[in-house]
């Protein structure tokens, strides 16, 4: 298991280019509290997220990741915090208003029409976009029928770039798991977010696929230069791909910072391994 | 028409000749983004024009190789065809060779270019960089996820085509005096035999040895410019240039090839090839696929195909032959084609086809029958690399299943007294490169191909081929052992993937079988046996016995040909991995390497003929990006039936 996951890191030629350049401050978490009665998930959180960056969020289990990104994506309200997109603060922001912004996602669970195929899935990620009425796209004519080319065409791009040509017309539920999460990534990158948050991409993967994965975010944030926030456990994954890390543990924010820095944060350390309460 | 012919002595002529007589009719097709899109004759040769000129100011020079890596993409094609404007010659690679087998053909040829389809290629290229300082340019055509590479090596096929284009504006004659200096005897292509013994050897065909082949066969199968074809084999494969590159050259056909290798059945079935050719593992897979869905399908439909089916096996194949058929059976048979047949080749992609080949390895009677009896012309051929492919091809409504047919025109063959098959052709190969020796050993002073096969004719004429003469051995008591002919005639039944039998110099025959995963996996499913892997499931009991019945079935068959009922298969283990390429057990065309085996797994075999209940094996397994791990099992050994020889009984 742990021979490769270095592997990312590696096929990157000594004297690669410099790296992309990092925009500024695009998503904003100010101090953000949330509780579901009396638990509190998180507490006091604040970090920012800067264009084009690849940004993770680590911590053990139950330290607020999911609700974290739930927040991000006003799937749920905070008590206290604003969240700040582009400068603008928004309170009680629903999903549908942070996707129209340009906020795409992928679930833990998959969140996929399991019965529709890999191509209406990622047809369904593009929405949004469609602008004529629907009446006008239920006759598929004219207008219409020219849009619905124009998106085919994008949605296509996303299959050749994610690699899916093969199971194009495969019902989702019929995919194996690994595939069904680049399904999910596909259809996030259909809305053409600027920001992507990605909640444990490659959770139950093996290897191979988690190198995959690893690839298609790397190319999704070269290529397309999306911001990325990714929830992930694999902790080679992380410190390969992402250039900020910020950690959680029981709803707060014990470090932030490079993956270096992170790495030999004792807090983090403490945290991951346990300390003894003597 | 002959002095034309004459003329048109070279690949790149060819291509000139076609964009000049057809230039609008398709060349080439390429699923991209979902849609087929298609390179007329004009535009491929546009596209070569472009490419040789870049190649020349990249300093490719008459004479020089260049090494292609990658899967069937027109851009490989154009640069095969760019190199050879410029007298070089093109080395297709397979694309599916680690690293280190790339190795060796860039160092023997001294390549000094190369093209790679994409970042895959390309690391693997870069990693064999230092052991291969020949090699200063090379070209991608997919940028994809090669953004941040700075390697001075590294030129992208647009830049190529940027310089080309360029280049070409300048000085648009001196492609044209490239193109003339060429000549037919000048080589064409180099490929690597896959070096089932040694190293492999670069084996040197002329333009004029696959010109004249493909061209003999083309005329004997009356193919012409509305032909289609779909390249989907590895490009650095003998047979796949031919039927992709030399052929549509000669003939003017059309290519397509798929978006992907997992969309092949998908493309081939919007496609409808008129001309197709599959190895017996591709047709063996495709019908495995047929039956587990026939099996899953419902009761009537399942009754409508066994009958229907059963007819097929009687009267197809003489329907198809042009034989005398009863009006009746012909009338059954047209309601079979109606509901079972017409629909089958349909899902196989194959209701255009009419003439489909198969080779490489021996092909199974049931399966060859099978094909043929639903009204797909199916037909054996016989060659190799050094032949350019066409020695024998069974010609129209006179094939046998056990035969590859009659030489085709301009071939010469005979035996030798151990029964070694030598060939003159046209099409023989110019040499081995840089290996005299090899090439003296292979092609004596008369210009005849010692093949290393053994075989005889049959009373029509037609060439059989039963084993290697290396491989033909003979048990301790004397008796005849072709093991070739034994796994073959395991290999037929569905649930055995590959075998191994072993037996020279012994007292009796023992074999080594390893499962196909799908077939048994699927038997395993419906008779509801739970197991949670490769290993377990090939360890079961049941399926030592269902494995078991194969082989008992095999002695029977054995016991009834008075020369081979001696090397009845005795006892057999199943392995507890697939036999793979990646780990040299298998050749990269998927040719059990039987000594490599036998010395790998020493102990097994040694059980095998010791008379153990069970052996303990651990062995390492390579994956495909050259990483290894080990693996370990308990593997069962058991005893076969064996039945008494029944010489009265002539084999059917």
């Amino acid at each position: 298991m742990s021979a490769q996951p270095q592997r990312v890191a590696e096929a990157e030629p000594a004297n690669a280019a410099p790296a992309r350049v990092l925009g500024g401050v695009i998503l904003a978490v100010e101090n953000v509290s949330l509780s579901f009665g009396g638990v509190n998930a998180l507490s006091d959180v604040s970090f920012d997220v800067r264009e084009h960056e690849v940004r993770a969020i680590i911590g053990p289990n139950g330290a607020g990741k999911s609700s974290m990104l739930n927040v991000m994506n006003g799937f749920y309200q905070p008590q206290r915090g604003v969240i700040r997109f582009r400068g603008h603060a928004y309170h009680g922001m629903k999903p549908h208003a942070a996707a129209a912004m340009g906020m795409g996602r992928t679930f833990q669970n998959i969140a996929l029409f399991r019965g529709m195929t890999v191509l209406d899935n990622i047809m369904a990620g593009r929405s949004l976009k469609m602008r004529r009425n629907f009446f006008l796209q239920l006759l598929r004519w004219g207008p219409a029928l020219r849009e619905e080319t124009e998106h085919r065409r994008a949605v296509e791009e996303i299959i050749d770039f994610l690699e899916i040509q093969h199971i194009r017309r495969t019902p989702v539920g019929r995919l194996p798991y690994g595939l069904q999460k680049r399904v999910e990534l596909a259809r996030a990158l259909a809305m053409e977010p600027s920001v992507l948050l990605l909640d444990e991409p490659m959770a139950g993967m093996n290897i191979e696929e988690k190198q995959d994965m690893c690839r298609f975010v790397l190319e999704v944030n070269e290529h397309y230069g999306t911001t990325i926030v990714l929830i992930e456990h694999d902790m080679g994954v992380v410190m390969d791909i992402s250039d900020r890390v910020v950690v959680l543990d029981y709803g707060r924010k014990i470090a932030d910072g490079t993956p270096d820095e992170v790495r030999s944060d004792q807090a983090v350390i403490d945290a991951y391994l346990g300390v003894t309460h003597s | 028409m002959a002095a034309e012919a004459a003329a048109l002595d070279t690949f790149p002529k060819l291509l000139l000749h076609h964009a000049a007589v057809r230039g609008e009719r398709p060349a080439i097709r390429e699923k991209d983004l979902g849609i087929w899109q298609t390179w007329s004759w004009k535009q491929f040769a546009d596209e070569v024009r472009v490419l040789a000129c870049g190649l020349a100011e990249q300093g490719l020079k008459r004479g020089d190789h260049m090494a292609l890596v990658g899967d069937n993409r027109p851009r490989l094609y154009a640069a095969m065809c760019a190199a050879q404007c410029l007298g070089a010659v093109p080395v297709p690679l397979y694309q599916d060779a680690v690293a280190a087998e790339m190795a060796f053909p860039i160092q023997n040829a001294q390549v000094a270019h190369a093209l790679a389809e994409d970042q895959e290629q390309v690391d693997k290229l870069l990693e064999i960089l230092t052991r291969c300082p020949s090699l200063e340019h090379i070209y991608f055509d997919d940028p994809r996820g090669l953004r941040k590479y700075a390697q001075p090596q590294l030129t992208s096929y647009e830049r190529l085509r940027e310089i080309g284009a360029a280049a070409y504006r300048r000085d648009p004659a001196f492609l044209e005096t490239e193109i003339a200096k060429g000549s037919g005897e000048d080589p064409a292509a180099m490929f690597f035999t896959s070096g089932t013994t040694a190293t492999p050897k670069g084996v040197v065909l002329t333009h004029h040895a696959l010109i004249d082949r493909a061209r003999a066969a083309a005329e004997m199968e009356g193919l012409g410019d509305e032909d289609v074809a779909l390249a989907y084999l590895p490009p650095a494969w003998i047979g796949q240039n031919i039927f992709s590159y030399a052929q549509p050259l000669v003939t003017g056909y059309c290519i397509c090839c798929p978006e992907s290798a997992e969309t092949v059945i998908t493309d081939m079935r919007e496609i409808g090839p008129t001309y197709y050719f599959a190895p017996p593992r591709v047709l063996e897979a495709l019908l495995t696929q047929v039956s587990i869905r026939m099996e899953d399908a419902g009761r009537a439909k399942r009754a409508m195909y066994r009958h229907f089916m059963g007819l097929a096996r009687r009267v197809g194949g003489a329907i198809l032959d042009g034989r005398r058929v009863g009006a009746l059976e012909r009338l059954r048979y047209w309601l079979g084609d109606l509901f079972v047949y017409g629909p089958l080749r349909n899902a196989l992609g194959m209701s255009r086809v009419r003439v489909a080949y198969t080779a490489g390895e021996a092909i199974g009677p049931d399966l060859f029958r099978f094909y043929r009896s639903i009204g797909i012309n199916l037909k054996q051929l016989y060659g190799s690399t050094e032949t350019s492919v066409f020695v024998c091809v069974q010609p129209n409504g006179q094939v046998k299943p056990d035969t590859v047919g009659p030489p085709v025109r301009g071939v010469e063959l005979k035996f030798t007294p151990q029964r070694e098959l030598l060939i003159r052709s046209p099409g023989l190969f110019r040499e081995y490169y840089k290996n005299p020796q090899a090439t003296a050993e292979a092609k004596d002073r008369d210009g005849w191909f010692h093949t290393g096969d053994a075989g005889y004719f049959d009373p029509d004429g037609h060439l059989k081929i039963i084993d290697r003469v290396k491989d033909v051995g003979k048990l301790a008591d004397g008796t005849l052992f072709a093991p070739k002919y034994l796994e073959n005639k395991l290999k037929f039944f569905p649930y055995v993937k590959e075998a191994v039998a072993f037996g020279n110099g012994r007292d009796r025959v023992c074999a080594f079988i390893s499962i196909d995963m799908d077939a048994v996996g699927n038997w395993a499913e419906r008779r509801k046996l739970a197991y949670t892997g490769y290993v377990d499931l090939a360890s079961r009991d049941e399926v030592y016995e269902l494995i078991g019945k194969c082989v008992e079935q095999v002695n029977a068959d054995l016991a009834a040909d008075a020369e081979l009922a001696g090397s009845q298969i005795h006892r057999f283990l199943i392995l507890h991995k697939e036999l793979e390429a990646d780990d040299e057990e298998l050749t990269r065309t998927r040719k059990v390497r039987r000594g490599f085996i036998a010395e790998k797994y020493a102990p097994l075999v040694a059980a095998l003929y010791g008379g153990e209940r069970s052996v303990h094996v651990e062995a390492q397994v390579r994956y495909e990006d050259g990483r290894t791990a080990s693996v370990k099992a308990d593997l069962k050994i058991r005893d076969a039936k064996t039945f008494a020889p029944q010489a009265a009984r002539r084999a059917a």
